[in-house]
């Protein structure tokens, strides 16, 4: 029995040697940049030279001087880019809900040629991001672009349009070319949700002879619920860090800059990394308060969920 | 009733993989045109014309900037995967106090957006006097890619019976023996699945390429490919773009085509049992 322990204690021991070098590498990488962040948000640090960085307490988010506030939280342009953020998760992601669905169930069937579709669904999401951009900039771009000329041939639309330059039209091209990006992702997930649903229930519903569409809504919606909030939060919550593609497509236009957007633009183009990680640490916020909401939510529902 | 729906669900699936691939389609077939040809539309092939391929080599370091994206994953993937295996064998065989803990905070990490690191990475990069080289991008990838591998690793390694190890640890093996002799042999396709996603996701990155890069020839291939302009900010060179897009999505394009199940189990994996 001693000696079992024994070994148990020196097991205990290895383990954390095996740990150690992922600990200190992942402190390195992301403990460490996250509180110099939080730190650098209450400096005027400026990039040119970060050592001459004085504190500066809450000024980088509220200050008042002579009578006029300042800083973030006044900064109709970072509101701006909150309400773009927003407004871009929750488009995307109820379009990606929807379509990576239907693709999924498309994917559920058995079919010749399956095995082609799910790696044709895949190519989008294998695409790197900035090349997406680019493909859909130039099937977009307003004189020569193949999505014009597509619709002008259908008669949807009249004369070309400047769908990433049109301050009306950009945030939904960047929606749109998410969609085709990540739809796949969300397809994938919802699938694997699916593929552990119970066949029996399907071949009862058959033999009663109900209408698919009811046994979709009464029984596939809800026994996948659960798989499906998971896609959800996920997507979400990467959806609020979205930089790359809003970068590429519309660059720094205040109509689609997302919080990642502005944050970047502060810290590198302006120099200023104070404001900057000021404006990091709120999205930081932001997505750790959404992640442990959704966590307890889910817990919550998914434990009320009869079993 | 029956043929009109099986019609239907044809229907239905065409058009998803049309709209799948659409985009790559009409990327290499304007990758193929130049001078005018480029800027009329057309949606079949019409010419095949590879001027573009070689301006894109000419112009700038393109084949710099693949090495670079190359040597950059390749060293992401084989880090990730040895600091994960090690994490994943302690994580995932070992009962210890906090281990549930220790998993959240990985799992939260993945959950941290780039640039909320951006400049304290910034800083410590500077700090070690790795700004503009590729081990800079190396050590700032890890973040991406470091999480998933972990969790990816361990979810996989809890499931391999209890049996394993016990009889080599009778035999006296140590446990540094049991993860290279025991584990690693049965872990072969969840270190293929996790080593193609953090291949991916280092080979996509962008945000942190482009910010701590500085140089044409330290850049790697989105970031270099973001940044190919023309002659005046309003003429991009479309032709070398599309060219760019096409030589960087072709190799991602031949992984996904070989190895769709095991990253669609990758994907999965990581996410429906997080």
């Amino acid at each position: 029995m001693s000696g079992n322990s024994a070994l148990k204690r020196s097991r205990v021991r290895s383990a954390w040697l095996f740990l150690a070098p992922m600990l200190v590498v992942l402190a390195m990488v992301a403990g460490w940049p996250l509180l110099r962040t939080i730190y650098f948000g209450f400096t005027d640090a400026n990039l040119a030279d970060l050592g001459a960085m004085k504190f500066i307490g809450w000024d980088n988010y509220l200050a008042r001087y002579d009578g006029e506030w300042s800083g973030l939280l006044v900064d109709l342009l970072w509101w701006r880019s909150v309400s773009n953020t927003l407004w871009f998760t929750l488009f995307s992601v109820t379009i990606e809900t929807i379509l990576g669905f239907v693709v999924a169930l498309v994917l559920n069937a058995e079919f010749p040629g399956r095995g082609f579709v799910r790696a044709a669904v895949l190519v989008p999401w294998a695409i790197p991001t900035i090349v997406s951009a680019k493909m859909w900039g130039w099937m977009l771009h307003d004189q020569f672009g193949v999505i014009n000329d597509m619709l002008m041939r259908v008669g949807l639309i009249h004369a070309p349009i400047a769908w990433a330059a049109n301050s009306e039209t950009a945030m939904w091209t960047v929606v749109m070319v998410d969609v085709w990006k990540t739809t796949p992702f969300m397809a994938l997930l919802i699938l694997a949700g699916l593929q552990m649903l119970p066949g029996d229930i399907y071949e009862a519903a058959r033999i009663d002879g109900i209408n698919p569409v009811k046994v979709f809504f009464r029984v596939t919606l809800p026994l996948v619920r659960p798989a499906l909030m998971v896609a959800i939060i996920f997507r979400a919550l990467d959806a609020m860090r979205i930089f790359d593609l809003i970068y590429v497509l519309t660059s720094n236009s205040r109509d689609t800059a997302s919080m990642s957007v502005y944050a970047r633009q502060q810290l590198v183009d302006f120099q200023e990394v104070g404001i900057g990680s000021a404006a990091s640490t709120l999205l930081f916020l932001v997505i750790g308060i959404v992640t442990v909401l959704a966590i307890t939510l889910g817990k919550v529902r998914l434990t009320a969920e009869p079993a | 009733m029956k043929q009109l729906q099986k019609f239907g669900f044809w229907v239905l699936t065409a058009v998803i993989v049309v709209y799948a691939l659409f985009p790559f389609y009409y990327a290499i077939l304007s990758s193929l045109r130049s001078g005018t040809a480029l800027f009329q539309i057309s949606y079949w092939p019409s010419s095949f014309d590879l001027s573009n391929y070689i301006a894109v080599f000419k112009e700038q370091p393109f084949g710099r900037n693949i090495i670079n994206s190359v040597l950059v994953a390749v060293a992401v993937v084989a880090i990730s995967l040895f600091l994960g295996v090690t994490a994943a064998y302690a994580l995932g065989r070992v009962a210890f106090r906090g281990r549930g803990a220790l998993l959240m905070t990985v799992l939260a990490v993945s959950m941290f957006p780039q640039v909320a690191v951006l400049s304290g990475m910034f800083e410590l990069i500077r700090f070690l006097g790795i700004y503009n080289s590729l081990p800079g991008l190396v050590l700032s990838n890890l973040i991406l890619t470091l999480p998933f591998t972990v969790w990816v690793l361990t979810t996989f390694m809890r499931e391999l019976p209890k049996e394993l190890e016990e009889a080599a640890f009778v035999d006296g093996a140590t446990p540094w023996i049991v993860v290279r002799r025991v584990f690693l042999p049965l872990m072969w396709p969840a270190l293929v699945t996790t080593g193609l996603l953090a291949f991916i996701a280092a080979w996509n990155e962008f945000l942190f390429a482009l910010t701590f890069t500085l140089s044409n020839d330290m850049r790697t291939v989105p970031v270099a490919i973001a940044l190919i302009t023309g002659a005046s900010t309003h003429e991009l060179p479309w032709g070398n773009i599309m060219a760019a897009s096409v030589i960087v999505t072709i190799p991602l394009v031949f992984l996904v085509l070989i190895f769709q199940r095991k990253i669609v189990s990758g994907l999965t994996a990581g996410a429906v049992k997080g």
